[in-house]
Order: structure tokens, then sequence, then C-alpha cells
């Protein structure tokens, strides 16, 4: 059987012989360093053998994320304690961590379709993520307010709901949706007003380029002293921030269409109106959901920062700039994390929006 | 985005004018004609509250005027900002704490190189992206992903940190403004580097060419157009990185702790006046851009437009 190498597996490979003279990686660790690498040998051998490559990718990803998770359990009553040895480990098993993610990114090997390897590449890298900050932190006793160990956000999260879910009801439910429903709302209607009269689009359009090189979110301060501290105030700064960008995107999108369906709507004896709804909005889909989707992300840091110019004690914004005053670090990565999964779930939902309305359109055709 | 072509093409020397000027001037009209009545309508039940605990009944002009010359009023009248922009920016030294251009100085400092530093970060990303395909699977979700989250609540967080073990000043800020234009130089930089058709990439393997020459004689000339871009949105959010970066730090210097302070004692008119500036600020630096792209594209033979 021939071997076939790779320069991940070889690197592996070197820091396991090395690795040989620190067992244990950390005290009293002695049958688990064994059992790791153990593990990361068997993964090493796996990835340069050619036989399956079903089998070579299940064995690397068993071997590989045991020895991972092997090294994390080492953590425990260990904080600070954890020395070279056990972070060359921690890196023979990332390597062979990247090595899986190539492999399985490979076009030639091709073990899943496309779009399942789209979602098990990121979400390996992802776990990679959590792990080597989880095993860096607490391996060398990084200060807890410094950087808090994934684990422990994981633990004040699931303590600490009925606050998350305060503030995600007062930042997200109030301030994000109804700035963000009025603001694409009226950017939208004066785009189709703007289309209508060409002079105001000729007045517009250079003022909205222009505002969108501009920090509008220094209006907050301004918008907390006219309308309260309030999430009316938030609201209003969101407005603010999303309106240019619906406008913007919606006037170049209703004018994209071609020459030739001007003529037939034409041909048709269709009104403006009727051109506007039967051929224009619909072609102007696409932009109006990119203006949609970047929204969706200023729309969430237009309330957030709002909050941190005065608020009611409740909101995220709030939470945040409270909670790093008193250095309970681990709260505030609970919020960071509360606001990643909303802002990832807004813009995902969205696009599957996109997707299901505007799977006709001919920017979407193979 | 530029604007739509206009089709009717009259070809009158004052286009200009019609198309330019009179739209964009009118708009501002309005805009300014209403900052005027909402200055009036905004600080009168204020002013009415005042004139009758101090037992005054003033005239109908009087008391618009008196609207208009309030020290704290909820809306500042143009004139109050723009008496504030000109005494701080020209009649006080620059170096001192009281100038506009002193805080504008501290805010472009940081916002230039969190600037530099995230174009770097950027065009190193896309440039690994482009050449490991592993990386375009695995860490391009995660680079959008990134952006899905609000990264500007992550900024004093990261000012207090880096505070508590000694890093203050400059480097904090930069590295929130790092943080928001990493991204949109990688996303644009990504499509640049691949924006040579099959056919250039083909030629290049007939000359034989390494993937390194590849890349500096093909990829990295097509990709120029992307790189001006993405920066002009890059220098924008900056900016934003910057302003937003020096709220925490207790009102130090900067245009955001302007904004801070002028929030905390209710100093609507320094308010205005230190957006004004920041929005002066952002002109700047995508003009700056512009500039720096035309040289570029000339440089390179092509036509500036």
């Amino acid at each position: 059987m021939m071997l076939k190498p790779n320069w991940q597996a070889i690197s592996a490979a070197v820091l396991t012989l090395l690795l040989l003279f620190w067992i244990p990686f950390v005290p009293g660790g002695a049958v688990s360093s064994s059992a790791i690498l153990v593990l990361i040998s068997v993964a090493i051998v796996a990835s340069m053998l050619q036989f399956s490559n079903r089998l070579m990718v299940l064995v690397l990803a068993v071997a590989g994320h045991g020895a991972a998770f092997l090294l994390l359990g080492q953590l425990s009553g260990n904080e600070g304690e954890a020395g070279t040895g056990y972070f060359l480990a921690l890196a023979a098993t990332w390597l062979l961590g990247w090595r899986l993610v190539s492999v399985l990114s490979d076009e030639e090997v091709a073990i899943f379709n496309s779009s399942i390897t789209g979602i098990i590449v990121p979400t390996i890298f992802g776990l990679w993520l959590l792990v080597l900050w989880e095993a860096i932190v607490r391996g060398a006793g990084v200060p807890f307010v410094l950087l808090p160990p994934p684990s422990a956000v994981g633990v004040r999260i699931a303590a600490s709901l009925p606050i998350l879910a305060a503030d995600f009801n007062q930042t997200v439910l109030k301030a994000v949706l109804f700035g963000f429903v009025a603001g694409s709302g009226a950017g939208f209607l004066t785009a189709i007003l703007a289309d209508r009269y060409n002079f105001l689009a000729k007045g517009l359009l250079p003022i909205g380029n222009l505002v969108s090189a501009l920090p509008i979110i220094g209006i907050a301060p301004i918008m907390v002293i006219w309308f309260g501290f309030d999430w009316f105030s938030k609201a209003a700064v969101v407005i603010a921030m999303t309106f240019f960008p619906m406008l913007v995107n919606t006037l170049a999108g209703i004018r994209n269409t071609g020459a030739m369906e001007h003529d037939l709507m034409r041909t048709y004896h269709a009104n403006h109106l009727q051109a506007l709804i039967k051929l224009r909005l619909p072609n102007a889909m696409p932009f109006i959901f990119n203006a949609l989707k970047i929204n969706s992300t200023l729309a969430m840091i237009g309330a957030i920062v709002s909050e941190f110019f005065g608020t009611p004690v409740v909101g995220m914004g709030f939470r945040i700039s409270t909670e790093v005053g008193r250095m309970n670090l681990d709260m505030v990565w609970a919020e960071i994390a509360l606001a990643a999964l909303v802002g990832s779930l807004f813009y995902g939902g969205l696009a599957l929006l996109e997707r299901a309305t505007t799977f006709w359109h001919p920017s979407y055709r193979k | 985005m530029s604007a739509p072509g206009n089709a009717t093409g009259s070809a009158t020397g004052n286009s200009f004018i019609w198309d330019r000027l009179v739209p964009v001037g009118s708009i501002v009209l309005i805009l300014l004609l209403g900052w005027c009545v909402l200055t009036y309508t905004m600080n009168a039940p204020f002013q009415r509250d005042l004139n009758r605990r101090a037992g005054v009944t003033p005239t109908a002009q009087e008391f618009f005027w008196q609207t208009y010359s309030q020290p704290k009023p909820t809306m500042p009248a143009p004139h109050q900002v723009a008496k504030n922009l000109w005494k701080h920016t020209f009649l006080v030294k620059p170096t001192s704490r009281q100038s506009l251009i002193y805080h504008s100085g501290v805010t472009i400092s940081s916002t230039l190189l969190g600037f530099l530093m995230g174009t770097i970060l950027g065009v190193t990303i896309a440039i690994g992206i482009v050449h490991v395909p592993a990386l375009d699977k695995s860490f391009l979700p995660w680079i959008i992903a990134s952006q899905t989250i609000p990264m500007l609540a992550v900024a004093p967080m990261i000012i207090v940190i880096l505070a508590s073990i000694g890093i203050t000043g400059l480097f904090p800020k930069a590295l929130i403004s790092t943080y928001l234009s990493f991204f949109p130089v990688a996303v644009g930089m990504v499509k640049g580097l691949r924006s040579p058709q099959i056919m250039h990439l083909d030629l290049m393997s007939t000359y034989h060419a390494s993937k390194v020459q590849t890349f500096w004689k093909l990829r990295l000339p097509a990709s120029v157009p992307f790189f001006f871009t993405s920066i002009k949105v890059a220098v924008a959010a900056s900016l934003v990185g910057a302003i937003v970066g020096e709220l925490p730090t207790g009102a130090v210097a900067g245009i955001g702790s302007k904004l801070l302070a002028g929030s905390y004692y209710s100093q609507t008119i320094d308010i205005w006046a230190a957006l004004i500036a920041g929005s002066v600020v952002a002109v700047l630096l995508v003009t700056l851009v512009d500039v720096a792209n035309g040289i570029v594209t000339r440089w390179m033979g092509g036509r500036p437009t």
C-alpha cells in the first residue's frame, strides 16, 4: 500500500515525535496524554493511506476531534498549568483539523455534494475556533477579565436567559424591527417617487451617495435628546441609517430594466403604474433584497450603539456598556453571542426569503 | 453606484446646472427650510415655559428670535451651529482642546491607522482565499457572517480590555477601525483577484508563468479598480469605527468624545458642530481615495474618469 503524504500530517507527525518527551501534558494526565497521542497517530496514518476517502475522512474526524475533546478535558483542574507539550499537542490536532477541512473542500475528492460541504466545512472551522479559544484561554490561564472561555460564556447564557430575553425584546423587537421597517419602507416609497419625478432622483442620488460615507451613527445623542431614553430614539437612528441604502438601491434596481422590456410594455399600452408593478419592481427585487440585507446589519449596529448614549435600564447596548464597566466580561460576550445569533438569523432569513421570492429572476438562472 | 444615465442627452453646456446644481440645490434648500421651521417648533414649548415662569409676554417677533438664540436648544438654529463651527475651527488655536481641528486630527489619525491595518489585513486574507481552496471554503463564510454581527457592539469592550492591560491611546481605536474596514477590502479583493478571465489565465499558463508571476502580472493589476471601490467603503467604515471607539474612552479627545461630552452636558450646538466636522472629515477622506484612484488609474495607462 502506497503512502500519500501531505504537509499537515507530516508536520503533525513531527510534533507527535517531539511530544513523546512531554508526556504528561498536564500534571497527572499520563493516561489521557497517551490516549491523545494514539488518536493523533491514528489520524496521521489514516490521512496518508490510500484507501477509501470516506473512511479516511471518518477516521480523521473521529480521531482528530476525539483528541481535541480529550485535550479540553485535561484542562479541568489544570487551568493555567498547561505547558509546551499541551500546546504542541493542540497544534498537532489543529493541523489534523486543517487536513480534514482541506480534504473535504477538495473538489476532486467530493465526499459530499457541494451544498453539504458548504455547511460542514465552515462548521468545522467554527468549532475549531471555539476549541482553540477555550484551550488557549484556559490552558495559558488568560485572566477572566481579558477574555472569558466560551464554556463560561455558555454557562452565563444559560444562567441569564430572562435578562437576555428582556434585552432582546427592548433592542431587537422594538427599536431594530420598527426602525428597519419604517426606514426601509420610507426609502422604498421615496425611490418610487424619485423614479416618477426625475428631478427628485437627480437631487437625491448625489445626497444619498454622500450620506453613505457619513458617520450617521453620530446623530444618536441628538435623537436621545429629541425622543427620550426609550426605544423611540433608537428607532429614529435606525430609520436614518436605513433610509438611504434602500433609496439608492431600489432606484438603481427600478432603472435597471432594458429598453426591450420597456418597448414591450409600451406595445401593451401599459401606463406608468402598470409598468412599475409588472416589470420594474419585480426586476428590482435583487437590488431591494441587497438593500434589506445591508440594512439588517446597519439596524442592529444603530440600535445597539445608540444605547451607549442613554437608555432605560434594559437593552443589549445598555447591558454591554454597563457590564464592561463592571468587568463582567462573560455577560458582555453573552450579549455579543445573542447579537451575533440575531444578526445571522436576520440576514439568513432575508436570504431565504430572497430565494423564495426571486428564484425566477434572470440573475439567478444558471 | 453610478447615477443612471439620462437618455435625453441634451448636449447643452449647462447640463451640470440643470442635472446637478438645481436638483441638489433645491433639496438642500428644502432641508435647510425644514431645519429653520423645526428650530422654531421644537424650541417653542421650552421657551414658552421659560417666559411664563419669568412672567414676560414677548411679541411674536421677539418670541421667534428667542427660539433662535437659546444657549442649549433642543434644535440649534443654523446660524448657531455655523457660529460654533467657525469659532472652534478658525478662532481658537488648532492645538487647543477646544478646537475641532484638534479633535478631527485625533480621529483622523486613528481612522488612518485602522484603515491601513484593515486594508493590509483584507488584502492578505483575499490573497489567501484566492490561492488556498480550504480557506475559501472554510473561512469566507465566517468573514461574511462576521459582518452580520454588530461589531461596533464589541468596541467598548475592546477599549476597556486593552486599557486594562496597559494599551491605550491610538491603537485600540484603530483596532476597531481595522475590524470594520477589513471586510469590504477582503470581499472586494477576492472579487478583484478573481476577475481575470479564463482566457487571460490560460495565456499566463501558456507563458509557463508561476503562481507568483500570475499574481503580480495579471491578478493584481486586474484587481486595482475593485481595490479602490472597496477602500472607499472601508475608509468610511474606519471613520465610524474610530468615532465609536472614542465613546468609551471617557471623553478624552476626538469627534466621538465631543459627541459624548455634548450629550452628557446637553450641549446640543456642540454635538451638531462635531457631527458636521465628522461629515467634513468623511468627505475629505473619500475625496482623498478618489484622487488616489485617479492618479493610479492614469499611471496604469487607464482613462481617468
